[in-house]
């Protein structure tokens, strides 16, 4: 226990000396896992509705989705070298795929959960199947589209570290080499940033979920 | 005016739901479909707003073969309270009972008026326009379900079993309520029950369903005095014990006192047991039974006036329904 906090400590302390450091990579972190994340959402979620409309789609998605999940995300990373080579972009686009699965599958569950008894309400009320989409199914779905949003965000924050390996920069630039020059505070400072930023990155979501207005099924946490 | 000619419904895995009705609502007449689960009520319903669609037959919405119309038009033209209700948990009460009117496209002023008539309507109070419908009890749910019905002053509503999943006092003062609006808004209504005593109540006719089938199409009166055929018999049979039960005094079936001086042991305590261990002479036979069930003893001392006028048992209810000729 003792160990731990001295150890702690010393992290700080490493990182407080060598803060314009600190800066430079927890910024490459931050694009990496803020760029991804964003363009995987954009791409997800119109998908995702998509998908939740085709009886045809839905199932192959939900299932290539499920399983792509239990790819390492190393081996992600590993496969982009050779494709698209070293530095941001294999980075990025490794991180955009890892980021993806998570909320498509969350935004096709979250859609397909909408209780029948309230579609076949808005179908009888007259709603066309696009009001009925954004006015009914959607926003009900946004609970769960968010759990999924929030989940992918922070395993994006955990997985930028592996970036390091293909040149694309960020925290993992202290925590992987740190580990191999047996480091420990260097190794600490990079750890306990990353904690950080994962914990504050969704303490922002939800803010932005709370100020969205939902109030749809009690946060339901559904294949995170 | 709604008609149902000769309407078959088979669905996609061949359940076939109902075969060959008829019936018609006449403008401004309640007409209420009861029938045991799964006789195809709410299919019979779904058929008039197209969310189902006949395999064999025609229904007439106005006059109009409803194929012919507009789903969305027709939809938006007719009142829906679905059987689970359905509120938009997401959306306020007030949002939630201005659906239909936004998708038509009022103004937002005539809306707001709207909105408040019918929470006055259904004796809700203005302050739980901005509330949510998850923070409500059941009957307030109804009460909105039924007043989003209404919202755009639809001439045909459809309600299925919209007072269902409530406890019989709050399902008793929703249908109170719902005649004395029946008899302000001159709406043609199509009403789906499972029970009699429901149908009796709301309805001016009654079409009684057996599996897919309308087996008797009748005034209630008309269906009260004379049963088409066995299973209306049954239908109503059942029941009316039940409505006798409501009606007939204690008076007429209790035991004079002497009879039972020798079983005293047997008898309730009615002085230090209080009013709960007696009952009342004026009584039903439905309150002296179900206390009766909820004591220990066989016998219930009925006092009048603080003094044993006389005695009721379970036999003496079940003898009196023998000898009153039950089915
Ligand atoms: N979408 C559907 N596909 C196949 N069969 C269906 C469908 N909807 C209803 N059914 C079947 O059609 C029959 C009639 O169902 P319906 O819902 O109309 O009955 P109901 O009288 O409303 O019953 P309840 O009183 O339980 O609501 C039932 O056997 C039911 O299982
Ligand atoms: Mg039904």
């Amino acid at each position: 226990m003792a160990g731990v906090i001295s150890t702690s400590l010393s992290g700080i302390r490493y990182l407080l000396d060598n803060l314009p450091e600190f800066w430079q990579l927890l910024a490459e972190h931050l694009v990496l896992v803020v760029a991804s994340e964003i363009i995987a959402i954009s791409i997800a979620v119109p998908l995702g509705v998509i998908a939740a409309r085709h009886e045809k789609l839905k199932s192959p998605i939900l299932s290539v989705g499920n399983v792509a999940q239990t790819v390492p995300p190393l081996a992600i990373i590993a496969l982009m070298f050779p494709i698209l080579g070293l530095g941001f972009l294999p980075s990025f686009v490794a991180l955009f795929i890892y980021a993806l699965l998570p909320v498509l599958v969350n935004t096709i569950t979250g859609l397909e959960s909408v209780d029948e008894g309230t579609i076949d309400a808005a179908k009888g009320m007259g709603m066309t199947q696009n009001e009925r989409l954004t006015k009914i199914r959607f926003p009900l779905a946004l609970p769960i589209i968010f759990a999924g949003i929030r989940t992918s965000t922070v395993i994006n924050v955990g997985t930028a570290y592996l970036a390091f390996f293909i040149g694309g920069g960020g925290l993992g630039a202290w925590v992987i080499s740190g580990i191999n020059l047996f480091n420990m505070p260097q190794v600490f400072a990079g750890a306990i940033s990353g904690a950080v930023l994962a914990i504050s990155l969704d303490l922002l979501l939800a803010a932005v979920e709370s100020r969205l207005g939902n109030s749809g099924p009690a946060s339901a946490q559904v294949a995170a | 005016m709604i008609e149902f000619e000769d309407v078959t419904k088979v669905y996609a895995d061949g359940t076939e739901a109902i075969d060959g009705i008829n019936f018609t609502v006449e403008e401004g007449t309640t007409t209420v479909l009861v029938g045991p689960s799964g006789c195809g009520k709410t299919t019979s319903m779904k058929l008039v707003n197209r969310l189902e669609e006949p395999t064999e037959g025609t229904v007439y919405v106005n006059g109009t073969d409803n194929q012919e119309l507009d789903k969305i038009d027709l939809r938006r033209g007719i009142g829906y309270v679905i059987q689970e209700i359905g509120l938009f948990d997401h959306l306020t009460v007030g949002e939630n009972i201005a659906t239909v009117p936004e998708l038509v496209g009022w103004d937002q002023s005539r809306i707001d008026d709207r909105v408040d008539e019918l929470l006055e309507l259904m004796d809700l109070s203005p302050e739980y326009r901005d509330q949510y419908p998850r923070e409500l009890s059941g009957g307030q749910r109804q009460r909105i379900g039924v007043a989003r019905a209404l919202a755009a002053d639809p001439d045909i509503l459809l309600m299925d079993e919209p007072f269902g999943a409530l406890d019989p006092i709050t399902r008793e003062n929703l249908q109170d309520e719902f005649l004395q609006i029946q008899d302000r808004i001159n709406t043609t209504i199509l009403f789906v029950t499972h029970s009699i005593d429901e149908a009796l109540k709301m309805g001016d006719r009654i079409a009684i369903f057996d599996v897919g089938e309308v087996v008797q199409y009748d005034t209630p009166a008309e269906i009260l005095s004379n049963p088409k055929n066995e299973f209306v018999e049954n239908f109503i049979g059942e029941n009316q014990t039940f409505k006798q039960l409501s009606i007939t005094p204690v008076r007429e079936v209790m035991d004079d006192p002497q009879a039972y001086e020798s079983a005293e042991s047997e008898v309730a305590p009615a002085a230090d047991g209080g009013e709960y261990y007696s009952i009342s002479p004026d009584s039903s036979l439905q309150v002296g039974l179900t206390r009766l069930l909820s004591i220990e003893h066989t016998t219930l001392p009925v006092v009048d006036g603080g003094e044993v006028v006389g005695f009721l048992t379970e036999d003496h209810v079940r003898s009196y329904f023998d000898s009153a000729g039950e089915p």
